[in-house]
């Protein structure tokens, strides 16, 4: 089983999100980055179908060359290896950001692409939708649950141990979301994608060995020059920042009262 | 008028005081524990403010890794830190697991001896242990990657954060104490350069007196009122990896010894089911105070910055080589990881105190977790005008020369000091960053013969000239076997001594401070200020102990009357910065007295040895013959043409003068002593002369060493026969001190024999423990240890001389004792008890 995984590089901020002076970019100047957690979720999956099935992750970024970062947390938690699109410092609309991707796989197959059903930063959930439409794989979004019509014939140790990639395109694949009143389940043949959702799996934390692993693992680098056009960012905008403050209600037993009263205010006793 | 502050769900004040007695900024370790102490000692309307949440405002106290291993070579940090651990333990927020210091390579093994004798001499019970002990402590540690380990049962964990909280409480609960979090100060106004108020965004509050305990921010807080602190923020990385099931087991915070793994520069210590890793290795990563994000940017807290992972990487390996049995742990992965920042200071030492730039701001910064709660309660007794309990020199914001201050070298000497968190730094060793900052206008002429240069606030001062090797042969200077004892050391500095003893030597006392102090007043200013009789004839000069109000030492110095209403005051270059500060602190307010320091438009050079007066005599027309220029005296001469302040004082017991000169008339001065004293064999000297063996040898004392605040004059063997008539700083309790006698004595002992286990000779350095022959610690009635405050050579004794306070059942000459180095010990013998010379005990060479 071949998957790939594609990631995005987002700043990782607290409560406030700072602004640029001309308030067009997130002022990155004290920020760490990160993948965000719906790519967590992804990559932890791939990790675990590749050591159940055998075969090997990749894993993907468009973004700019300290995106490598981002590829070598992804190897630290048991990726296999990962590829670059290095478009530098531009940010990309989701067209842009498809194009890369599709060029950088090329004719490279995988039996499962996995997306994060909507980037951390920009949230357009459009990025996987467009890859999929252009490879031709069938693709859903929200996944909540990933099961292969395999997974019955045995634990998922044995099963890696038999495991035969070249088999594996006659499996289906069983993705799961959860909608308002339940649960949809799609069957669908592989090759295929999905964007998946934060609750998928609990994502691991990457091992020491782990992270010696990926410093040294291989990425390949694509350059990709982006075509022209697309959204255009505008500026950003911060909320209102209020500041918020706790107040005491008072001291023991003759704080009561008051605590009832708020209690009836904000609706929770009635 | 006090809010509660319990903790989380506490309402700050929604405005803050019109007024308070003080207001202390910053709400980690040490702005609570100054808060606390202060009310202890009766303070009330105190305000504390944070500009954070409590009970974690966000700064370093609150991501600190929270373990204190007690033992450091220094005294004073070391003093805090127990004082610390008294407090921690009286609040119950200390947990001991005792902590081991792991060695894996031979010169480490040496380091961790050499801390042993620190442990002993601070009382601290420590031992060396074999890697096979280590791992019976520590049981998933690899042994075979370790020489040695430095076992100290005491070492502990802590929580500051409910330390801090339950010191809020307590000093609410006393009716002292408002606390406003979500504070953020905007302003501090001043007036005649002292504090008048600060300014938040919930108002105003008039108050002469702030603490800066603002940890990282402390420089930007204090800039608010012109003043500098000098220190950075600079990133130390750490990260949490577990789940580990053989920590998890135990059910608790920490069960295990947590380790120093001293030579990779990081430490390991169980954090309930994890193994929280944390690294001093790395590149110095230095911040801009202002820079430090703001609580609400911040992704974890301001002080807590994005992991830069490449920068920790190859700590990983050095941690998986001694942890990988549970670093390796299936399932165990970094939870947590960050670059968190700490403060560095120029030399290491926290910055505490009064800001000598404006009146009323005190200093609480670069304090670690470790020395938070005894810092709280030193500064309260300082702000109280008492002498805190633990001598605070080392760490004074006094200490401070103005081009010390600068960014420029704090940014510099922070890169450099950095890796020397977990180095092993030796006693003398000297920074090489921000160099040639001081230099005397003999500078020039001491390159050329090759001196080696040691600092001293700034200034270039030789230490000895290899010009002078050849004397090494012709003196049959013997060498220090041992490369850790003849380090920052030569041969060349006992030749020099023993040349000055009979021939003559120029030293470059550049570094001097000096002050003039003049005016109708001066006398009376001075009187009240030093500790021996400053009202003496015109032209003379005394040497004065300058004492705290506690009567321990304060400083000492010379004063030379120049005039009815017009002194000068020379005091050591270490020294300068603090006792400028000391003395205009103490300036009368009516304009009586003018006080300038004059440091930077004297040079000095002493000329001293038997042929002092030959060579002097040739470049003068001046008459300085003893009976026309008697000991202790100052006059002012002409040397080839150069007008000279003349004294003749030594501090190396020979014949001979101190001349002072206008610094441009340096180079001048210093050919003409060189040219005349050709002839008679005269030498340059460094301060390995003048510092130590010259000053060994004639028992005189050193502030610093010997001298602190934690002695008196009578212990000191300084006590004068008569006490003045005048009212002077510390009067009353040097006056209790003669009467009540010395708890301690200082003492000189000889070494009687180095020979070391492996057949070499070995020399102390500074620092040891001086034990009872049966290898008893020595502890003094109000609970001193004996240690060695100085150790050197004495060439012309032919032996190696000690300083040591010695309570009165051990201050007996001829009384045998040890002195542990490098965990042997060595034979030695009280030589001298009190301040009488080894050397021409009736001074007659410097008198003649």
């Amino acid at each position: 089983m071949e998957v790939l995984v594609c990631v995005k590089r987002v700043p990782a901020p607290g409560a406030k999100v700072p602004l640029t002076d001309d308030a067009t970019e997130i002022d990155t100047r004290y920020l760490g980055h990160t993948i965000g957690p719906h790519e967590e979720c992804a990559v932890e999956e791939a990790v675990r179908i590749v050591k159940a099935h055998g075969g090997s992750t990749t894993v993907l970024a468009v973004g700019p060359g300290a995106a490598d970062e981002q590829l070598r947390y992804a190897i630290a938690m048991g990726a296999d290896r990962g590829v670059l699109v290095d478009v530098g410092a531009a940010e990309l609309d989701p067209q842009a950001t498809a194009a890369a991707i599709t060029h950088a796989i090329g004719d490279t197959r995988y039996d499962l692409v996995l997306f994060g059903t909507e980037s951390a930063d920009a949230s357009h959930y459009q990025v996987g939708i467009r890859v999929a439409r252009a490879l031709g794989l069938p693709i859903v979004g929200g996944i909540k649950g990933i099961e292969f019509d395999s997974d019955g014939d045995g634990t998922a140790d044995s099963a890696a141990d038999s495991a035969d990639s070249d088999a594996s395109s006659d499996h289906t694949v069983r993705l799961r979301r959860e909608v308002a009143d339940g649960v949809e389940v799609y069957r669908v043949p592989l090759p295929a994608a999905a964007a998946v959702k934060e609750g998928l799996n609990l994502p691991r934390y990457p091992s020491m060995p782990g992270r010696l692993k990926a410093k040294k693992a291989r990425i390949d680098v694509v350059p990709y020059t982006p075509e022209p056009g697309g959204l255009r960012k505008v500026r950003l905008r911060q909320p209102n920042d209020d500041r918020e403050e706790a107040i005491v209600l008072g001291h023991g037993a003759a704080a009561a009262p008051a605590v009832v009263d708020t209690l009836e205010q904000i609706g929770v006793i009635s | 008028m006090s809010t509660d502050t319990s903790g989380v769900g506490s309402t700050p004040s929604t405005t803050v005081p019109s007024s308070a007695d003080v207001v202390v900024i910053g709400a980690g370790i040490v702005g609570n524990s100054v808060a606390y102490h202060l009310a202890e000692l009766g303070w009330r309307n105190i305000v504390l403010l944070d500009k954070g949440p409590l009970p974690d405002p966000g700064g370093s106290t609150g991501h600190a890794s929270n373990f204190i291993f007690p033992v450091d070579h220094s005294k004073e940090i070391t003093a805090l830190t127990l004082e610390s651990m008294r407090q921690y333990e009286k609040l119950g927020t200390i947990t001991t697991c005792g902590g081991i210091e792991v060695a894996r390579n031979s010169e480490r093994v040496e380091e961790l001896r050499r801390r042993l004798a620190s442990s002993k001499a601070w009382g601290i019970p420590s031992e060396l242990i074999t890697p096979e002990r280590v791992a019976q402590l520590v049981p998933f540690i690899d042994p075979s990657v370790i020489l040695a380990g430095f076992w100290t049962p005491s070492v502990a964990v802590v929580d500051p954060l409910q330390t801090g909280a339950l010191m809020r409480e307590q000093a609410v609960a006393h009716g002292a104490l408002t606390v406003s979090a979500n504070t953020e100060v905007t302003g501090i106004s001043t007036e005649r350069g002292r504090v008048t108020a600060i300014h938040t965004d919930r108002g105003d509050i008039s108050t002469d007196r702030i603490v800066v305990a603002c940890g990282v921010w402390s420089p930007r807080i204090a800039q608010m009122a012109g003043a500098t602190i000098p220190l950075t923020p600079a990133v130390h990385q750490m990260m949490d990896v577990g789940p580990i099931p053989e920590l998890a087991s135990t059910g608790t915070e920490i069960a295990y010894p947590i380790v120093r793994d001293m030579d990779t520069l990081m430490y390991e210590r169980q954090s309930g089911a994890d193994l929280e890793i944390g690294s001093y290795a790395h590149r110095p990563i230095l911040h801009e105070p202002d820079e430090i994000p703001s609580i609400e940017a911040a992704a974890l807290s301001p002080t807590q910055l994005p992991f830069t992972q490449d920068d920790f990487d190859p700590q990983l390996e050095d941690a998986l080589e001694l942890f990988g049995s549970i670093l390796n742990e299936p399932g165990a992965g970094v939870r947590h990881a960050i670059n968190g920042l700490l403060s560095v200071t120029p030399d290491g030492a926290p910055v505490l105190g009064e800001s000598p730039e404006v009146g009323g701001l005190w200093s609480a910064a670069a304090v670690w977790i470790k020395e938070g709660p005894g810092v709280g309660r030193m500064l309260a007794e300082w702000m109280s005008g008492e002498t805190p309990e633990i001598d605070l020199h080392g760490a004074d914001i006094a200490r401070f020369y103005p081009h010390q201050r600068t960014k420029h070298h704090v940014v510099a000497r922070a890169n450099e000091g950095f890796n020397k968190i977990y180095g092993i730094v030796h006693p003398r060793e000297q920074w090489e960053s921000n160099r040639r900052q001081r230099l005397s206008p003999f500078y020039a002429r001491e390159v050329e013969r090759g001196a080696k240069f040691f600092e001293v606030g700034g200034w270039e001062r030789p230490h000895w000239y290899e010009s002078n090797r050849p004397l090494v042969e012709e003196f049959g200077v013997p060498d220090r076997p041992h490369e850790w004892d003849a380090r920052w050391w030569s041969p060349i500095s006992n030749a020099e001594h023993l040349a000055m003893r009979e021939r003559a030597a120029m030293i470059d006392l550049t570094a001097f401070a000096q002050f003039d102090v003049s005016g109708p007043g001066a006398l009376d200013y001075l009187q009240h200020m030093v500790m021996a009789q400053v009202d003496k004839a015109v032209g003379r000069l005394i040497y004065t102990p300058v004492l705290a109000p506690n009567g321990g030492f304060r400083s000492d110095l010379t004063i030379i009357r120049l005039d009815e209403d017009s002194f000068r005051v020379i005091t050591g270059g270490a020294d300068g910065a603090r006792d400028s500060s000391w003395f205009r602190s103490h300036l009368p307010s009516d304009g009586s007295v003018a006080f300038e320091d004059i440091t930077s438009a004297v040079c000095t050079l002493g000329l001293w040895g038997p042929k002092a007066r030959d060579i002097l005599s040739a470049t003068t027309p001046d008459d300085v013959s003893n009976e026309a220029f008697g000991f202790g005296t100052a006059k002012r001469i002409v040397v080839d043409g150069v007008p000279v302040l003349a004294l003749r004082v030594s501090y190396v017991g020979d014949l001979g003068w101190e001349l002072h000169a206008p610094f441009e008339h340096g180079q001048r001065l210093w050919d003409a002593i060189a040219a005349a004293g050709e002839p008679h064999g005269i030498v340059p000297a460094g301060i390995g002369v003048y510092g130590t063996t010259g000053r060994l040898e004639k028992g005189y004392r050193l502030m610093g060493a010997e001298l602190d605040s934690e002695y008196n004059a009578v212990e000191a063997g300084l006590a004068l026969p008569k006490v003045k008539s005048a009212d002077f700083i510390g009067k009353e309790a040097y006056v209790a001190a003669r009467e009540s006698g010395p708890a301690a004595t200082l003492c000189t002992l000889a070494v009687d024999d180095h020979t070391s286990a492996s057949g070499i000779a070995r020399y102390p350095q500074g620092g040891e423990p001086i034990m009872t022959r049966d290898g008893e610690r020595i502890v003094d009635r109000k609970g001193r240890g004996s240690y060695v405050t100085t150790a050197g050579s004495a060439p012309s004794l032919g032996t190696y001389l000690l300083m040591a306070y010695l309570p009165p059942e051990h201050a007996a000459e001829g009384e045998r004792l040890l002195v542990e180095y490098m965990a042997e010990q060595y034979p030695v013998t009280v030589a001298r008890v009190g301040r009488t010379p080894l050397f021409d005990p009736d001074d007659t060479r410097m008198k003649s």
